[in-house]
């Protein structure tokens, strides 16, 4: 057998799996509350210890590992138009696997320039103008965040005809170039983007947040763990060389705090007479809600759809829902120990997955004009995607997952939001696609065959 | 010297692709830098788009006899948005009926267009223009 460990450091909690290559089986997985305010060493030998209760394997031949502990890979980004490069910028960020804190458009002021500092960002991408296009924007926000208070590296992403010109600007400070993120209004450039987050992430990030020293004893802290559900989704979606993937997919990942929503799909559109608005979408492409959340954003879900729609959904009055949630928000380890307590999570739950998954896809409007009837399309059409899968804590422990997870398909009563007309269903029931996208790097074939077998069909 | 860039588009509710292409292609073929936006364009997605890019000017194309209501207000959005002297221009059918095009013309320079073009106007005629108005040798 040769045994290899993928570790997880959650923010919650620190996940261990381990799989046997040379069978391509998963061995077993085990978890532990994650310790960041000592070492993260602690959770993880808490972790390991349970591992090695389980299956008695102590001995790895590789341990690989993934981070969201200590707030994620968390970025600023900036750019000139809101649609357009300031857009891509959170695109790319987010496929990263960051955590958005903030993106600001047109010309930063000082009040922005203080937000910064206060937010601290891990990395800030600087972006504006195509390539050749404007440089006012981008000279000016190189000016101002020369003296930011706080220290971060900035990664550049902007016009090259300005781009050395910014690296001047900011020479007193840790600056990275990069290709434009959108050289061109009608071609997204983010991989170049992404690569250079990830180098920043290994170099720098883990060392910052206390987790080199764990870094020593495993082969390598590899990626954000968002980045790394990513790869497995694309990995999943496209197959390998040898053996063929799911084809397109959907995903929606619920957790305490945020719900992120993934589609691998070109979403190109699926009705005649369609015109595309907006730029131009990746085909890997992650969403961030962070307003929804089971526990500690539970009241963003009931800002976001409304009481009436929580009551109908979980039968209970809106005035206990009010009580409820305001509870849950403050004692985030609440169970759902009561008959109430379930309905409100299974209304919660549900609402979270319709509210995200609508937000990550695109949208369909019917316009008719003087030669007949239009389809203005903005945003991705993943009408056609035939796979939909669950995963996050909230939704992988949850008896009605099935029933919940249909609320992130198509919906009659919505037909301009464009989601998987009929999808069957798959659970993440072991939780291990961010194990699974870290064993990818180097054993894709074998990732594979595990997600294939243990991922669940529970399409109703 | 550095190719100037035009922002061209059909404008409003307006799906008529065919000149678009045209356009493209011959603005491209006479040396200009093109970003086409295609057809159903918004007076903002113009706007947008030639902030970004730094374009030198916007060509708004309208077949379908509404265009003098899809392009109120556009040179003031312009001059909002910080695209204080770009070039403005407009072709196409853009009344609707049988109005004297010079009548037309003015009341579309007094909107803030550069130039205004009837329907049937070649190519050619705008680019010499282009060239006059960017100063192109």
């Amino acid at each position: 057998m040769q045994a290899i460990l993928l570790i997880d450091f959650g923010s919650t909690f620190t996940k261990v799996t381990a799989v046997d290559i040379e069978a391509g089986q998963l061995i077993d997985t085990a978890s532990s509350y994650t310790t960041v305010e000592t070492d993260v060493g602690e959770g993880l030998e808490f972790a390991l210890a349970k591992l090695k209760k389980q299956t008695g394997l102590e001995n790895f031949q590789k341990r690989l590992a993934c981070s969201s502990a200590a707030g994620g890979l968390r970025m600023v980004a900036s750019g000139l138009v809101p649609a357009l490069t300031a857009e891509a910028a959170k695109v790319a960020s987010l496929g990263a696997g960051a955590k958005v804190m903030k993106v600001y458009s047109y010309q930063l002021i000082d009040e922005d320039i203080e937000e910064i500092a206060n937010i601290k960002p891990d990395i800030f991408l600087l972006t504006g103008g195509t390539d050749g296009g404007n440089q006012d924007c981008i000279l000016h926000n190189a000016g101002m965040l020369v003296d930011c208070k706080a220290d971060f590296p900035i990664l550049l992403a902007g016009n090259r005809s300005c781009a050395a010109e910014c690296e001047k600007i900011l020479s007193k400070r840790e600056v990275y170039r990069c290709e434009n993120v959108l050289p061109q209004l009608e071609k997204l450039n983010i991989e170049p983007v992404q690569r250079h987050i990830r180098d920043l992430f290994l170099r720098q990030i883990i060392n910052a947040k206390g987790l080199s020293r764990e870094a020593e004893l495993i082969s390598g802290i590899m990626m954000p763990t968002p980045a790394a559900v990513l790869q497995a989704m694309e990995l999943l979606a496209k197959g390998t060389d040898s053996r063929p993937g799911l084809g397109e997919l959907f995903a929606v990942d619920l957790g305490g705090a945020t719900t992120d929503v993934y589609s691998m799909a070109s979403g190109a559109p699926t009705l005649e007479n369609t015109v595309i608005k907006g730029l131009p979408e990746p085909w890997a492409k992650r969403t961030v809600e962070g307003d929804i959340g089971m526990r500690y954003s539970a009241a963003g879900i009931s800002t976001a759809v409304g009481l009436e729609r929580l009551s109908q959904l979980s039968g209970l009055k809106p005035q206990k829902i009010v009580e409820m949630i305001k509870h849950t928000e403050q004692n985030p380890d609440t169970m759902p120990n009561t008959p109430e307590q379930s309905a409100l999570d299974f209304a919660l739950a549900a609402a979270a997955v319709e509210t995200a998954s609508a937000r990550h896809a695109g949208i369909i409007e019917e316009t008719y004009t003087p030669l007949g009837q239009t389809w203005l399309q903005s945003g991705k059409d993943l009408t056609k995607v035939k796979t939909l899968i669950a995963t996050g804590g909230a939704l992988i422990h949850n008896r009605d997952v099935s029933k919940i997870v249909t609320h992130a398909l198509y919906n009659e009563s919505v037909p301009e939001s464009l989601r998987p007309k009929s999808s069957r269903i798959l659970i993440d029931r072991q939780y291990i696609l961010s194990a699974m996208g870290l064993l990818s790097i180097e054993y894709p074939d074998v990732a594979l065959s595990i997600m294939k077998k243990e991922l669940e069909d529970v399409s109703i | 010297m550095e190719k100037k860039k035009l922002v061209i588009g059909v404008i409003g509710a307006d799906v008529h692709a065919v000149g678009n292409k045209i356009l493209y292609h011959a603005f491209t073929d006479a040396g200009f830098e093109v970003i086409n936006l295609g057809v159903m364009v918004s007076q903002e997605e113009y706007i947008e788009a030639a902030i970004e890019s730094a374009a030198d000017a916007i060509i708004v194309s309208s077949l379908y006899g509404h265009g003098e209501l899809d392009c109120r207000g556009f040179r003031d959005r312009c001059n909002e948005a910080g695209l204080k002297d770009i070039l403005l221009y407009v072709g196409g059918n853009i009344v609707v009926g049988k109005q004297p095009f010079e009548e037309v013309e003015q009341r579309f320079l007094e909107m803030g267009f550069s130039r205004v073009y009837p329907a049937g106007t070649s190519p050619e005629t705008a680019i010499e223009d282009l060239r006059k108005d960017l100063r192109i040798e």
